[in-house]
This record gives C-alpha cells, structure tokens and sequence, in this order.
C-alpha cells in the first residue's frame, strides 16, 4: 500500500471544485439554519435548478455565458420565492417538509422522457461549458499539483468564488441585517414584537442561501461539463448537512472546512479501504462495497461528532449550552 | 393635540381622566387606544368581549382581573397577534385592527409577553440593539456598508447602556440572554421594548419574579416613563404596584370589563371583589380593617384559598404590609 500516494490524494480532494461546491451549497445552508433558523432540506433541488437553468438556456436558448448564468441564479430566486411564499408564513416544519418535496419534483422533471430535448432525461446535458473554458487565461502546462491549465482554472474560479460569497455572507451577518436574522432563529414573535417584518426577512434569507445553492450547483457541473439528475438526489441534501455539522452552523468557515473534511475523509476511508483488499488484509470486501462502507463510515463519524463535539470544528461550545 | 397641552407636566397632571361617571366602557378625555365590541372564542368559552375600551394617553393604565380573565388575550388582539371574531380598534385614531403586529408595533405600540421572550444566544446587548427603530443597516440592500450604518449603531449602544444600567442589566451585557434568570429575562425584555421609544408601552406582568428591592426602582422608572409623554398599559396581579403606581384601573372577569377607575376607588368596588373572590361582596380590598376582616371570614370557609400558601395577592400580609406603611407616612 503506498501512503504516500493516498495521502496525496486524499490532499488533493481539499481543493477540488466538488468541495468547493460543497462548501458554498453548506454555506447557503448555514444562512438557511445556522443563522435563520429555517429548514432547507432541498438544497440540492436549489444545485439542480442553478446547473439546469445554466445548462438549458446556453444549449437550447443559446445565450452567452453571462446570460445563462444569471439565468441561473434568477431561477434560484424564483425557485426560492415559490418555497417560501405558501410557506413562510406557517412553522418551520413546513418548510422542510415543501423543500424536501420540490427538490424531488425538480429532479423528477429534469428526468421525465418527455422532455428529452431540453432535459436529456436520465442522460443529462453535456458540452455547455465551452464558453467558460474560453475565458481560461493559464496556457497549456502543468501547475502545482500536476493539474492541467483547465484544472487550475477550474479550481482556481470555484475558491475565488467560495472566498468571495464567504466575506460576502461574513459582513451580512455581523450587520443589523444579520442580527434581526438570528433574532428571528430565536424567537421570531419577540421580533416581531419590535416591528420587524419577519416575513420579508425570512424570505431574503431563503433566496440568499438558495443563491448561494444554484451558484454550487455551477460550480459542481461546469468543471466536469456535464449535468445528470441522479448528481441531485435526495442523500447530497443530506452529504450537505453533514457538512454543515461538522463545521459548525452559524459559521461562515465552518461549512467551508466541513466540506473540507468530509471529501479528505471520505477519499481516505476509500483509498485505504482499497489498499488493504488489493494487499490481501481485508479479504471479506469487494471494491464496490468498500466504497459503500465509507458512506456507512461517514454516518458514524457524524454520530460520533454529535456526541463528542456536538457544536462542530468552529461552532460555539457556549451557545450550545443554551440548545 | 392642542398646543395647551404640550406645556402640560404629565407627572403631575391631575385633570379628570373620564368624561362623566366612572363606568366601565367609560368615555376618556384623551384616549390612545379605543376598542369597540372586540370578541374572541375559543371553542366555545368567550376568552374576551369588550364592549368598548378606551386606554387614557399619557396616564399609566393597570389592566387586572383574576387568572383567565382573558387579560394576554386582549393584549394579543390589540397588537396584531392574535385574530378576534369581531371588533375594531384604533390607535391614535388610527384603525389597526387586522394590521399586522410588526406594523402595529411600528407605530408605536409595543408589548411584552407573559411568557418571556429573549433571543438566547444573542448577548444582552444584542437583544437590546434589536429593538431600536429606524437602523438603515437593517435593509439588506444597506447591511454591506458599515459607513452607513454604523452611525446609527452608536447611537443604539448608547440608549442601550442607558437602559441596562437603569435596569441593573449592565454588568451582564456581553453574555448570552440564555443564561440570565427568569426575573433578568423580565427586565431585559421590558428594557429592550423601551428601546423601540414607543408611544404606548404595553407590560404583561412585568414584575412577575423580580426581586422587591428592583421593583420599586422599577416602578419608579416606569412612573417616569410618563414624563417623556410615554402610555403604559400594564397586567399585573400584585396590588401594592397597582396601587402605587396606577393612574386608572381597568378590572376584567371573564372576558368582560367588569370596573374602571382610579385604584383606590376600584378596590372597593364590589363588582371587582366579586370577580376576584366569588362571594365575599362586603370588603375593602384596599383597607386593613376590611382585610382582616375578610381573612376571619375567609379562614373559616374551607373553600377558599387565603390562610393557605395560594393566597397570593389577597394573602393580609402582602395587603396590610403595604397599607400600615401608607398609613405611616
Ligand atoms: N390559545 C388558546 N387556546 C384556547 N384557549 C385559550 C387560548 N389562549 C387563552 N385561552 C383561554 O382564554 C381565557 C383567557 O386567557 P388569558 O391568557 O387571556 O388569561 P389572563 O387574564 O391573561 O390570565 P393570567 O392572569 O393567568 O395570565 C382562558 O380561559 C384560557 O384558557
Ligand atoms: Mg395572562
């Protein structure tokens, strides 16, 4: 087994875009939760309509990039606002219970065979990214870790990206603004009490965060330059919590660092899994169900996070005395 | 508002705050609320039917009434909290009925809860600079830019300390609401209402559970409320505080407004010792005699309550105490 090797590789996964899509699709969570107090458990419906709202508009409406990705994220906002108007209104279980649901609907759509010419169905799109490799400005070479200019690039867009939102979502909540927001996740009638519309900042919250979701929704399909519906499904909702767990909720690093850990364990527990099978050591495993027993692993690792540091890598042990 | 009135000192303004009989639905010389036929069900008991309410403006208004009387219901109407079966209301002359609490609130017509509500993992000072109005980095579009709010912030954490420091609140301003006692909750929720500058401040027991030492510097602070031409609407089951510091009394049972006046004459009213203790019609709630009369009478009726530890607030040491003391002066 060559630990070197897998502890490169393990390395590598840190700065991918696919962490970097986490990391911001978390971030939108933790404005959602962490610091709203509202349950979001569609974020991966949000991912979808960012990277179907890209895709379709660029490869059926042939708009140019600029267009297609603000189409994008207009998509996100209308998205969001549908969720929350019949919803916001009500407890906070409602909103999980609709967000839950439309995620599904949403990658039910994409999927259904009638609309194979703009969806692709099962298939998906492919080839809408053309347009944003043409801005790469690295020439032809090898960079750092052996990454080719396209994967430099790719990398180095998505973490500008991250970086940016993350400041972004930093200055809004040590603002006024932010501080009515949690305000709200405490107790949204004593807010009220003080004449704030509660409502209309539940909903801002909900269309930041839901942004903050098409935008990783970009950032995980325009590096592999192709979009399916199964990349959508119910447990990457659920891969984002335990994300937002480990970081920490109402933490702008947290989520980033989650994401962070999550994919360097997860490319641990596979890589040395395998190494052991192919060595002969583990010989009760095949391949495939090593790659299933991680996902089993991360489930444990996430209850055992909630026992022993129940406030994540940046949370705040002195709030959660008050949980 | 006539000019007249702005040279008026409301501390100590002593112009009869009914027109005519002190009846209850009474006509006010100047009211700041007035209801009218506001009703509320629930499921078949009639929690409150107000014929006609009017709170006086710059007078301190104890609202009492035995427990379910329907006392947190009306303030609930009121504010926009809760929906009524029927009725209207205005505030400054302003309809509001069906207007939506945080507009309510808005206007000037702030309330607290019975059951108190603070933002727990936001500090003291946080949960006091949420309640001040007009912090343009309160909009989204302006919350980027801390030169523009940041001013306003200021401003805010001044009236704040003001506040905590009146309250007895500032040594504990940067902990988390969440670790402060029940009766610190009390003040930090009356003190963050304030911050709002309300025009009408509604209490609903604010006292419940604050220590006697705080509450009379309490009571003072509210008194004073007055002479920055505040309103304060006040629930409260402890007679001495009503008796100390209420203008007007406004007694419910049972939904209805049962008395109105000024304490001392309400507390003689048999129609509120009905209400409050059933049968007992001939006692003056507010005079020693009366009380220790009633407690003679009370003791030997095995349905009631006094001699017991329910007593509460006709227990004859909490009413005698504060009488004799009166009486000492
Ligand atoms: N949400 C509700 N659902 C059903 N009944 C209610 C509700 N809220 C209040 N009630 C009923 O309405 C009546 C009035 O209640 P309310 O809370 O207004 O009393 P109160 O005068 O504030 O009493 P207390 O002095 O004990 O606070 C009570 O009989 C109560 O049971
Ligand atoms: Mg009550």
């Amino acid at each position: 087994m060559d630990f070197g090797n897998i502890l490169s590789l393990a390395l590598g996964e840190i700065v991918t875009p696919t962490t970097a899509a986490y990391a911001l699709a978390a971030l939108g969570l933790a404005v959602h939760f962490g610091y709203s107090g509202l349950l979001n458990f569609g974020q991966a419906g949000f991912m979808a309509v960012g990277a179907y709202g890209f895709a379709i508009s660029t490869l059926t409406f042939k708009v140019p990039f600029v267009v297609g990705f603000l189409i994008a994220l207009l998509c996100a906002v209308i998205f969001g606002l549908l969720l929350g108007v019949p919803t916001l209104r009500l407890r906070a279980d409602y909103l999980a219970i609709v967000t839950i649901a439309a995620a599904e609907i949403i990658r039910y759509i994409v999927t259904t065979n009638t609309l194979f010419r703009v969806t692709g169905s099962a298939d998906g799109l492919s080839s809408f990214q053309r347009e944003f490799d043409s801005f790469n400005p690295f020439p032809a070479g090898t960079y750092i870790f052996g990454w080719s200019n396209r994967e430099f690039y790719v990398r180095v867009v998505s973490w500008v990206i991250v970086i940016l939102c993350a400041v972004i979502v930093w200055l809004l909540m040590r603002s006024p603004w932010g501080r009515v927001l949690k305000g709200i996740r405490e107790d949204e009638n004593a807010v009220r009490s003080l004449g704030k519309n509660v409502y209309a900042y539940k909903m801002q919250a909900l269309v930041i965060g839901g942004i903050l979701g098409a935008l990783a929704g970009l950032l995980f399909t325009l590096p592999r330059g192709s979009v399916q519906p199964a990349n959508y499904a119910t447990e990457l909702t659920f891969f984002l919590w335990t994300v937002l767990l480990l970081g920490g909720m109402s933490t702008v690093l947290g989520p980033i660092v989650g994401a962070m850990i999550f994919w360097v364990v997860l490319s641990l527990t596979q890589n040395v899994l395998a190494g052991l099978i192919e060595s002969g050591a583990i010989t009760f495993l095949s391949i495939v169900q090593a790659g299933q027993l991680r996902f089993i692993l991360v489930g444990v690792a996430l209850m055992l996070l909630m026992v022993f540091r129940p406030q994540g890598v940046f949370g705040n042990k002195k709030e959660l005395a008050f949980a | 508002m006539t000019t007249a009135d702005d040279n008026i000192d409301y501390m100590t303004d002593s112009r009869a705050i009914a027109v005519g009989e002190n009846l209850p639905g009474c006509k006010k010389r100047d009211p700041i609320v007035v209801a009218d036929n506001v009703t509320r069900n629930f499921g078949g008991i009639s929690a409150v039917d107000v014929e006609h309410l009017e709170i006086p403006r710059h007078k301190i208004t104890a609202l009492i009434g035995p427990n379910g009387a329907g006392k947190t219901t009306l303030f609930n109407l009121l504010t926009g909290f809760d929906t009524p079966n029927s009725g209207a209301w205005t505030f400054e002359g302003n309809n509001i009925a069906g207007v939506s609490s945080y507009k309510v609130a808005r206007m000037g017509m702030v309330r607290t809860f019975q059951l108190t509500k603070v933002m727990g993992k936001l500090t003291v000072m946080e949960n006091m600079r949420l309640g001040a109005a007009n912090q343009p980095g309160e909009r989204l579009s302006r919350a980027l830019f801390k030169n523009i709010w940041g001013g306003r912030e200021r401003e805010i954490t001044k009236q704040a300390d003001g506040l905590l420091e009146k309250f007895k609140l500032d040594a504990k301003k940067d902990d988390y609401a969440a670790s402060l006692s029940g009766g610190q909750r009390k003040l930090l929720e009356m003190a963050r209402s304030l911050m709002v500058r309300p025009k009408l401040v509604m209490l609903d027991e604010p006292m419940a559970g604050v220590n006697p030492a705080l509450t009379q510097s309490l009571l003072d602070h509210i008194k004073n409320l007055k002479a920055e031409g505040m309103t304060v609407l006040f629930v409260e089951h402890d007679m001495n505080m009503v008796r100390h510091i209420a203008d007007w009394v406004v007694v419910m049972a049972e939904g209805r407004i049962v008395a109105e006046g000024p304490p001392g004459e309400v507390m003689k009213d048999p129609a509120v010792i009905d209400a409050y203790l059933g049968a007992h019609h001939d006692v003056d709630l507010g005079d020693a005699q009366g009380i220790r009369e009633l407690e003679a009478e009370l003791e030997a009726d095995e349905e009631s309550i006094v001699g017991t530890e329910d007593a509460g607030i006709i227990a004859p040491e909490v009413v005698e105490a504060r009488l004799e003391e009166e009486e000492g002066k």
